[in-house]
């Protein structure tokens, strides 16, 4: 390995992942955190050392894989985006009260701005939530050597460390130099507090005395860690708190040096006694913190306070969206750099299905139908590429949630009247959290028409593999949807007739149907051509 | 000393290999570097960037200000207009290639795309696909691109984006990086003519 590295943040996480002796990566491919898992899955001392790599059906799946590998006392990372922080939401906060015994890391990566995703949530909120330490790097240097610092912290004090990150740290390269030692992987060894693990009330409450008074103790360890620092500045008239990536939009502001004194947060429990000490120095606070403002919010609380407080709360930066160099250095009073204003020529360029994709014939044949037959459809999609069936020229589907929601949205609208009632979504978002909706359509013998959008991959994040692959009918019947109503049809131009035919047969037929439409995705299949030429 | 670069165009197109040949030469040099990157639903078929910068001091931010970018690289012409809020007015170059990639229905009259670039002072466009095929390596576009960068990126030597282009293609054997060099200096030739 060159001394050197050119790292995304997610691959330095995963580098320093490996060098702290992981023993496996538990993940479900989210933007912007699938490079997490692809880096270690691809890296020689993963295979070397066995490091479990496949991915997990679900981000739940993921987090109880890692848990119990964590109970055996390995080392255990899960990666997921931060939605998927909600699918894992049972074991995670199970996870605080089980406590960790080999290092449990668990890496959510946020996307403000929602470049690729369907909502601003800040992954910190879980660590007040679960009473769990959170770390937030601002460097991709920082965090290879946060994630060792993650795994030490994790046993040291017996909990699981949420690794939050967030789109411009997971996707952006920089200089990592990893450490000279790679630390070995831990040898199978069982809890300390059995008790623990079995969470009965009666081993709960003792469990949930111990963590309030552990939590304290996590704020008392932030207050000391190093990656949080406070340093003072010639200016007094205001103070700054950067957290986390923040950090750099700061000090891009401020090439010579911050005149005001700063606190920098990148370990959390919020270390209050720091800011104490710098509201000691300054009238004036400014927040920055890239996602919700959590630590302002609680800066602020109910009663006025001594000290101003300023941050996205009061509009000083905006309220939504990722933070900018420039809206720091707004939020600073500085002037703006001269600027051009936005060209009028340019037009929006939104991302599209690809041309030839299978979604477009799907889509295609299922608008032929219910347009034109059944103006009453609602369509039900969920999340993946087949989502952009919902932009022009398709318009083709009503709703977009979460992972799975279509199948089960679909079946309410049918119990309430709706019909047709058509849910879509992918082979990998079916294996995900569309099967135990399968099978409530089952028991409740639902109206609807399902189908799933089959092409082979988990496509959106690149093409990961789909955990159900070859085995879509096999699970839909086992779920107990009737054979004869289990259809299966290839996507293309010149199958629309019958593409058609079947969409109307399973809308006539009163029950539980599902469509499987199948063609491979095009960016997989191009891959698979140029890996099976060489 | 510091140059941040906005490479832009559209999903498919290809603007990482550009940033992977400046990123091993940058390297190489001993420069600090930082390279934001978009994945996920933005690739497909829709716009995109990455923001790249060098310096030979520490680099905070990973975000290239408005107003702040020295040059902006595009394999498009309508995607290198989309930026020019974050160009330099004092000393930014526009180098881009003329092909329009048309996949949206209201995509401009290229007249009106030509009448725009030329609006601003400094503007390198150059038909990147013409001049690969006339070197008769039509795959490397991206490569004459490049040179032409080469150009004004006063940070870097060519001869050091020379050797990334060879460090970077050397897996795809020696014909493959001859015709990259190619490429590459047929750009630069053509930026040294038109600045």
């Amino acid at each position: 390995m060159a001394e050197k590295n050119l790292l995304l943040g997610d691959e330095a996480l995963a580098l320093g992942a490996l060098h702290a002796g992981l023993s496996g990566v538990y993940a479900y491919p989210g933007t912007p955190s699938t490079e997490i898992t692809e880096f270690i899955q691809a890296h020689p001392l993963a295979a070397e050392r066995k490091v479990h790599n496949v991915w997990s059906s679900n981000e739940k799946t993921a987090m109880e894989g890692a848990l119990g590998m964590s109970y055996a006392g390995k080392r255990a990372l899960v990666c997921m985006k931060h939605v998927g922080m909600n699918v894992c939401a049972d074991p995670l906060m199970g996870s605080a009260m089980t406590g960790a015994n080999g290092g449990l890391v668990v890496a959510a990566c946020d996307d403000p701005s929602m470049h690729s995703s369907q909502n601003e949530q800040d992954s910190r909120f879980w660590g007040t939530f679960g009473m769990m330490p959170v770390f937030e790097p601002s460097s991709q240097q920082e965090t290879y050597t946060m994630a060792r610092a993650a795994f030490e912290y994790s046993e040291k004090r017996g909990i699981p460390v949420i690794m939050r990150l967030t789109t411009r740290m997971a996707h952006s390269r920089a200089v990592v130099e990893p450490w000279k030692d790679i630390q070995e992987q831990n040898e199978l060894h069982y809890p300390e507090h059995p008790r623990r693990w079995v969470t009965l009330p009666v081993n709960a409450r003792v469990r949930n005395r111990e963590l309030i008074k552990d939590y304290a103790q996590f704020e008392e360890d932030a207050a000391e860690s190093a990656f949080n620092f406070l340093k003072d500045g010639p200016d007094h008239s205001m103070g700054i708190i950067a957290c986390g990536i923040s950090y750099n939009y700061l000090m891009e502001n401020f090439p010579q040096g911050c005149p005001f004194p700063v606190l920098k947060v990148s370990q959390y429990p919020f270390p209050r006694k720091m800011a104490q000490e710098l509201a000691g120095m300054v009238p004036k606070i400014l927040v920055i913190e890239e996602g919700q403002p959590l630590v302002e919010e609680r800066l602020r609380g109910v009663f006025p306070i001594g000290t101003e407080i300023i941050g996205r709360i009061d509009n000083t930066l905006p309220r939504d969206g990722e933070l900018s160099p420039d809206a720091v250095r707004k939020a600073l009073g500085l002037p703006a750099l001269e600027a051009y204003p936005a060209s009028e020529v340019v037009a929006p360029r939104p991302p599209a299905l690809c041309i030839g994709c299978g979604h477009r014939d799907f889509y295609t044949a299922l608008n032929n139908v219910l347009k034109k037959d059944y103006p009453t459809a609602r369509v039900f999609s969920d999340i993946g590429c087949y989502t952009l069936g919902y932009m022009a020229p398709f318009n083709a589907i009503h709703t977009c949630v979460e992972m799975g929601a279509s199948f089960t949205m679909a079946q309410g609208a049918a119990y309430s009247g709706t019909w047709p009632s058509v849910g879509v979504l992918g082979d990998s978002t079916f294996t995900h959290s569309g099967m135990t909706g399968l099978l409530d359509a089952v028991n409740g013998k639902a109206d609807v028409v399902l189908c799933i959008s089959d092409n082979l991959t988990t496509a959106m994040t690149g093409g990961q593999d789909s955990a159900g692959t070859g085995r879509i009918e096999a699970i839909c019947e086992g779920l107990g949807v009737e054979k004869e109503h289990i259809r299966t049809i290839v996507p293309l131009p010149k199958n629309y007739p019958e593409m058609e035919r079947v969409i109307r047969e399973e809308i006539e037929y009163h029950g539980v149907s599902v469509i499987v439409c199948r063609r491979e995705c095009l960016q997989t299949l191009r891959r698979h051509a140029k890996t099976a030429a060489k | 000393m510091k140059k941040d670069i906005i490479l832009a165009g559209v999903g498919g197109q290809g603007i990482l290999s550009i940033a992977t040949v400046i990123g091993s030469a940058a390297l190489e040099q001993g420069l600090h570097l930082k390279q934001a990157e978009v994945h996920g639903m933005s690739q497909r078929g829709g716009d995109v960037q990455s923001n790249l910068r060098l310096s030979s001091e520490p680099i905070h931010s990973d975000l290239i200000p408005r107003g702040g970018a020295d040059v902006i690289v595009s394999l498009e012409p309508m995607e290198a207009l989309r930026y020019v809020p974050f160009l330099s007015k004092e000393n930014g170059w526009i180098i881009t290639n003329t092909t329009p990639f048309v996949n949206i229905p209201n995509y401009p009259e290229m007249s009106a795309i030509e009448a725009e670039l030329a609006k601003y002072p400094r503007v390198i466009a150059i038909d990147v696909d013409a001049v690969a095929k006339e070197i008769l390596s039509p795959r490397s576009a991206n490569m004459v691109l490049l040179g032409a960068v080469a150009a004004v990126l006063d940070i870097l030597e060519a001869d050091k984006l020379r050797d990334g282009i060879r460090r970077i293609f050397a897996r795809k054997g020696d014909a493959v990086v001859e015709t990259n060099l190619k490429a590459f200096d047929a750009g630069l030739a053509m930026a040294r003519e038109k600045r």
